[in-house]
């Protein structure tokens, strides 16, 4: 169980104190699906960044299984099993599709490995793992590495922000049953689209750093009908 | 051959045993080991110190090692190789110098090549350059590259220094002639006070003639490297040249680019970009599990090996 108390960040702007998220108070249950939307700029990712470490909360708590992880570093969380794939994957120089899977899971996998995790992103193994993961792969691509690095690893807390951007249509489907699949852990994904939506256990809705609604996924969608949704995608 | 060459071989030219095919081996200033094939025929100088290897037309899929390793301090050795690749060709040389100087005076290896590649021939050129020892004399490499290449041909040039050399100088000078192709790859990795400079002179005489310079460097503690690149494009051609380096602690690189598209047809490019380890990067390997240091010698090794 994963729980934040308090949270705040903000930021220093032009000498303004800028505050980008607000007394933030969640619980998240193991074995649940939850979605976070809300417009751009409402503080998404950046709430994801602090549960991973990347981004220093102001004040507040994070707390996993009981304990206080708010003051541990990107590596010791990273080690205990919360795993973050970035809204804007990351690209190397010299790195392979391969050598990040190995890292993710901190060990080598065979061909047959490979490609169940690839398979299940929906690429063929045997022509990506030994691609550079350089700015040659589509954003489309790069993009279901970064979740195949989320499968490898096999975290007890995944969080995807943004998953779907840039996923062709067809394969929405797998991407929705790959999220069902993931049950265990807590899996936390961010998204604007319905089709996500529609598969969560809860649905928290932040706007301008705060948490303005949350409950159950049927109960919310209700409330976000698809004209909302469609004004929560920013457009 | 004693533990201390075998080790230089491993490292310059991955040589485990005596290679198939031709080879010359090198140390100390003396031929060590020489061996022609029927359609592969290494003659020495008689003028000079040094080298002609010439290659039959038409020999495809073989290889050519020719080693130089340096074992004595306060050692200077200057070597002339010409290679002479028929046409219709395709084939891999292993080159490549390794240094083991343990005393206090410097050992310099200078190796001047000299390749002519003929008409549709295609040759892959490995250099790879090393230095060991702990004694203060340096380890210093200052080898001159020079190609010749007549209509489509290509050359594969890998040009890789995987530590120890204290001191280098490299230069290369090319000139391609039409539908020729030059890839330039260039890894080098320098430490403590070390200092590497990368010349490149390339002129694209021929029609279609295309070449591909990518370097990427890693500088640490107070090394300092310079690159200097100089495309001359005097038809309708192509080249990009990439320079990308790291720095780590006090370390220094310098990149100065110099593109003259002498006719206005010529398409070249010229990319450079140095600096720390992008922030970005080391994250994502630290939310995998790795700790900084680790991070940081993951991304290394990957960029220098590719
Ligand atoms: N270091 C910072 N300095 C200033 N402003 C920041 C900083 N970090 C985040 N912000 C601001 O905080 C707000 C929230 O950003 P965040 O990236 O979390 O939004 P998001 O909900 O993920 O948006 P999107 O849907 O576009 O991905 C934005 O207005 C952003 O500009
Ligand atoms: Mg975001």
């Amino acid at each position: 169980m994963l729980k934040i108390k308090n949270l705040n960040y903000s930021v220093e702007e032009n000498s303004m104190k800028k505050d980008i998220l607000k007394d933030i108070n969640l619980t998240f249950e193991d074995n649940k699906l939850y979605v976070i939307t809300g417009h751009n700029g409402s503080g998404k990712s950046t709430l994801l960044k602090i549960i991973m470490g990347i981004v220093q909360k102001s004040s507040g708590q994070i707390v996993l299984d009981g304990e206080d992880i708010s003051n541990l570093s990107i590596t010791e969380r990273g080690r205990k099993g919360i795993c973050y794939a970035f809204q804007q994957p990351v690209t190397f120089k010299g790195l392979k599709v391969k050598d990040l899977l190995d890292i993710a899971a901190g060990q080598n996998h065979n061909l047959s490995q490979m490609c169940d995790i690839l398979s299940k992103v929906g690429l063929c193994a045997k022509d990506y793992i030994n691609r550079f993961l350089d700015d040659k792969l589509s954003g489309g691509e790069l993009k279901r590495i970064e979740l195949a690095q989320a499968l490898a690893r096999g975290g007890k807390l995944n969080m995807f922000d943004e998953p779907e951007a840039g996923i062709d249509l067809w394969s929405f489907e797998n991407l929705t049953s790959l999220f069902d699949n993931l049950k265990g852990g807590i899996t936390i994904v961010v998204s604007h689209q319905k089709r996500i939506l529609e598969i969560a256990d809860e649905i928290i809705l932040l706007s301008d750093g705060q948490v303005v609604m949350q409950g159950s996924g049927k109960k919310m969608l209700s409330l976000l009908d698809d004209k909302s949704c469609g004004r929560l995608r920013g457009n | 051959m004693d533990k201390i060459d075998r080790e230089l071989l491993e490292k310059v030219a991955q040589l485990h045993k005596v290679p198939a095919g031709a080879f010359n081996i090198r140390k100390n200033g003396q031929a060590q080991m020489r061996q022609s094939t029927k359609e592969i025929e290494i003659v020495p100088k008689s003028s000079k110190s040094g080298i002609d290897i010439i290659i039959k037309k038409g020999v495809k899929n073989k290889s050519v090692h020719i080693p130089v390793i340096i074992t004595l301090g306060g050692f200077k050795d200057l070597v002339y190789n010409d290679f002479y690749i028929g046409d219709d060709c395709d084939i891999t040389i292993i080159a490549g110098c390794g240094i083991h100087n343990k005393t206090c005076q410097d050992s310099q290896h200078d190796g001047i090549h000299t390749f002519h590649v003929g008409k549709n021939s295609k040759v892959r050129y490995v250099e790879k350059h090393y230095g060991q020892g702990d004694g203060s004399g340096e380890k210093i490499l200052n080898p001159i590259t020079r190609v010749y290449m007549k209509e489509n041909s290509q050359m594969d040039f890998e040009s890789l220094q995987i530590g120890g050399v204290s001191s280098t100088i490299r230069k290369t000078y090319a000139k391609l002639k039409e539908n020729c192709v030059l890839n330039i790859k260039e890894n080098i990795l320098t430490t403590e006070t070390q200092y590497a400079k990368t010349y490149f002179k390339v002129k694209l005489m021929g029609k279609n003639s295309k070449c591909e310079v990518v370097s990427h460097s890693v500088a640490k503690d107070d090394s300092v490297q310079e690159f200097v690149s100089d495309v001359i494009g005097e038809s309708e051609c192509f080249a990009h040249v990439e320079c990308d380096g790291i720095l780590l602690d006090r370390a220094r690189i310098v990149s100065t680019p110099k593109i003259d598209a002498i006719n206005k047809n010529a398409s070249l490019v010229h990319e450079a970009a140095i600096g720390k380890i992008a922030g970005e990067q080391l994250i994502k390997l630290m939310s995998l599990g790795l700790d900084q240091d680790q991070a940081e010698q993951v991304i290394i090794k990957g960029f220098l090996e590719n």
